[in-house]
């Protein structure tokens, strides 16, 4: 077996090589290569675009649309790249934007870990959304009220249970449509949140000087290149979600009981026959894909940003369960999916603090990244079986 | 007569009481959260309800306050024609087995349409321009619609994260549009906002002078009537009701399913677009950027088509209860000795949720309800579902 033959052929690979030759055409116009003649990128692209319509044309529909997406994006942005000064565009591609990609995925990747647990179980969970923001306002309600950011931390886990215990009941005893009941979920978080926010804080918002979640300063890394300015002061949440999410793997796929929660997701009636306690299980698993999206929206408001505002987690419950699909329902998959879209709010978020670009043009980047995500993924993404179905005890 | 009556009212007595046993446990369960944070919740419902201005049609409300009461039921039903507007938005593709929670993107995408064709060409006469206007709103929204319904035809990408994705593009962006220094910012060079709609594209007022009721309201009703034509009348709307009941027998039966969701969500895009092109060129006549992601018109309406049962009658209803609900609890028109406003608009989220939530429930008690009739042996057996009782 020589590795030429696992090189893909016919329209795969021509594919394949559209992606390459799009990003090669991107990374010259970056440090430290920095090609300034504009035609460089612009027939790298047109040469990538090519290839993907070469694909196209021979139905290779998924990595064909993907090579055209990078032929465009990437001769675009090289272009703009090039047009900008050197000092500004290593202001933007620097080591900064990857410590902000994880700031921003932490929350994303919280919550989807809880979206798979969820799911795994046969429950979906659209109230991740509300979720989230629940454990937002009470993390620091209770980090407020007690002082110590941990009691925060513990208040918006047991808020974040509570919401999903109320998912859970609906969903799971009362057999409700999934998707109305986590609808009314987020509405319900939007409403008592806001309702507390207001009744509680008044006018002048939350305290200013609340305990954050600590930084963990690690000596030894701090002064080295690139490695020390991303991890080297990371929120300790940060340094929690990538545990999780390796643990998250470790309890679902080489666990027993995460063996049943995949059972009781995919053949309830199966798992019930041996003896699996589906109910049981399923109410676990949404009672933690509560606990977790809590500490997602705790992170945001205790972790990062310092404050709570109404609705502030703006559609980040969505796009972690979008997350999930793209990550095809796996912890590592979908922390993938997470860093994606957090490089993408990330790189947002540097381009109109250096280049003045429109902040709301910028702010649409994530959710049209998540919207390209869901096509690219063409019949690729499967759902456990039985996702969304309530089960009947026979 | 009488006896024919009966049966009647018991088929449907599931269908009428239960959205009303909903909504009156979720006004009592936010009493109860009034309650417990220390405010009166009687005293908090009544200005919440006199607010609503529906003390005008009473016989013995009092000449001197009828003239502040309508001004209030005024404001109800303008906000209730954009509700029962992007309540079908909703409805149309729940009877085709999609939740559409687009609404606000496909009703922010209408006020983009609206406001292009509105605030161009000033010497068109009014009935066409005000024609074309509504016709680019409802474009707008239609498109809008399209793309979640052309995701889930071809992909299978699944309309409630994409039409929430479309949703924030569409805010983020008719925001960018309108910032400072945005490709159509007003004549204002200082202020964030659309130009003026323009004469000839206004909305004509029907009732009241200091802000009109608008003619947008004959459109809200004219387009519950064709949905329900078209729903219950139409080859096409069979199919979409046998897609929305089981979508593979639909398949195998022929129908088009691929082809009904898109064109469901257009559909329904396209009415959340005129609701857009109803408040820009009803009564606000330009956009503010704040404005844009203020609004929650699109999400209100989703327990408005919920709370209706999707049913053209149950959204009117319901889109009047609800439009109501945000009046009476609006800055202008609550006391705040009473009920502070900010509160109260709060609370109204809560009772929406409390009803989307209940009604997830109801299924249950249709579910027994029907099944002691079985018992009793009136009733072939059926399974429940939301929105597949007659309207």
């Amino acid at each position: 077996m020589s590795v030429v033959e696992h090189v893909p052929r016919g329209p795969r690979g021509v594919a394949i090589l559209g992606i390459v030759i799009g990003a090669i055409g991107l990374e010259l116009a970056l440090p430290p290569a920095q090609v300034r003649a504009a035609g460089v990128p612009v027939v790298l692209g047109v040469a990538a675009m090519a290839c993907a319509l070469w694909a196209l044309v021979r139905r290779e529909w998924r990595l064909g649309v993907w090579a055209a997406l990078v032929a465009v994006c990437a001769t675009v942005f090289a272009v703009w790249v090039q047009g900008q000064s050197a000092t500004s565009a290593g202001q933007v591609l620097n080591a900064g934007l990857f410590a902000s990609t994880l700031v921003y995925a932490t929350p994303l990747a919280y919550a989807a870990l809880g979206g798979i647990f969820s799911e795994r179980s046969g429950v979906v969970n659209i109230g991740l959304e509300g979720m989230m923001l629940t454990g937002a306002f009470f993390g620091i309600w209770g980090t407020a009220w007690s002082g110590h950011w941990y009691v925060g931390l513990a208040i918006a886990m047991l808020s974040g249970a509570a919401m999903a215990l109320v998912h859970a009941i609906f969903a799971i005893h009362l057999r409700a449509d999934q998707i109305v009941t986590g609808t009314a979920i987020n509405f319900l978080a939007l409403g008592i949140t806001g309702y507390m926010f207001i009744d509680i804080y008044g006018d002048n918002g939350t305290p200013s000087n609340i305990n954050y979640v600590p930084n963990i300063n690690i000596p030894g890394i701090e002064s080295m290149r690139f490695i020390g300015p991303v991890f080297g002061s990371l929120n300790l949440m940060i340094w929690a979600v990538f545990a999780l999410v390796v643990l998250t793997h470790v309890v679902l796929f080489r666990t027993p009981i995460g063996l049943r929660i995949r059972a009781v997701g995919e053949h309830p009636r199966a798992a019930d026959t041996v003896g699996i306690p589906v109910y049981t299980l399923r109410y676990g698993a949404v009672i933690l894909s509560g606990v977790l999206a809590a500490l997602g929206g705790a992170y945001l408001s205790i972790g990062f940003v310092g404050s709570f505002d109404q609705d502030m987690t703006a559609g980040r419950g969505f796009i972690a369960l979008a997350a999930v699909i793209f990550g095809k329902w796996r912890p590592y998959g979908a922390f993938g999916a997470c860093l994606l879209f957090g490089f993408a709010s990330g790189l947002a978020d540097r381009l109109q603090s250096v280049a003045g670009v429109s902040v709301n043009l910028l702010s649409t980047l994530p959710y049209v990244l998540t919207l390209i995500a869901l096509v690219g993924l063409v019949g690729r993404s499967r759902a456990p079986a039985a996702d969304g179905q309530p089960y009947v005890k026979g | 007569m009488t006896e024919q009556a009966i049966p009647w009212i018991r088929a449907r007595a599931p269908g009428i009481l239960l959205p009303i046993a909903t909504t009156v446990l979720a006004f009592f369960v936010g009493g109860l959260v009034v309650a417990v944070t220390g405010h009166d919740p009687i005293a908090a419902y009544r200005a919440i309800f006199d607010g609503t201005g529906i003390t005008y049609i009473f016989p013995w409300t009092p000449e001197a306050d009828k003239a502040f009461a309508a001004l209030n039921l005024q404001q109800t039903l303008i906000i209730t024609t954009p509700l029962i507007l992007c309540a079908l938005a909703v409805a149309f593709p729940y009877r085709c087995g999609m939740f559409n929670i687009g609404g606000q993107g496909q009703y922010t995408m209408g006020i983009v349409g609206a406001i292009w064709v509105g605030t161009r060409w000033p010497h068109m006469a009014t009935w066409e321009h005000l024609t074309l206007a509504l016709i680019g709103a409802a474009f707008m929204g239609a498109l809008w619609g399209a793309i979640a319904g052309l995701m889930k035809a071809t992909v299978g990408a699944h309309e409630v994260i994409s039409t929430i994705m479309l949703n924030w593009i569409a805010i983020y962006g008719a925001q960018w549009l309108y910032e400072l220094g945005g490709p159509f910012q007003g004549p204002q060079r200082d202020v964030p906002q659309s130009a003026e709609v323009v004469k000839s594209a206004r909305l004509p007022g029907i009732w009241g002078t200091l802000q009109p009721v608008h003619a947008g309201i004959y459109l809200a009703i004219a387009a519950l009537v064709v949905y329900y034509l078209v729903i219950n009348r139409t080859t096409f709307g069979y199919g979409v009701r046998a897609v929305g009941l089981n979508a593979e027998s639909a398949r195998y039966a022929g129908i088009p399913v691929a082809r009904n969701y898109v064109a469901t969500l257009a559909l329904g895009g396209a009415f959340a677009g005129l609701a857009g092109a109803c408040d820009v060129l009803g009564w606000e006549f330009h956009i503010v950027t704040n404005d844009i992601q203020v609004s929650q018109v699109g999400f209100i309406a989703i327990a408005v088509a919920l709370l209706g049962r999707n049913t053209a009658i149950g959204i009117a209803l319901s889109a009047l209860l609800f439009g109501g609900l945000q009046v009476g609890t609006s800055t202008r028109s609550l006391d705040p000795t009473i009920f502070p406003p900010e509160l109260a608009g709060n609370l109204a989220t809560i009772i929406q949720g409390l009803i989307i939530l209940f009604i997830g429930a109801q299924l249950l008690l249709v579910y027994v309800w029907r099944a002691r009739r079985r018992a009793a042996g009136q009733e072939p057996a059926t399974a429940p579902r939301i929105g597949t009782s007659g309207t």
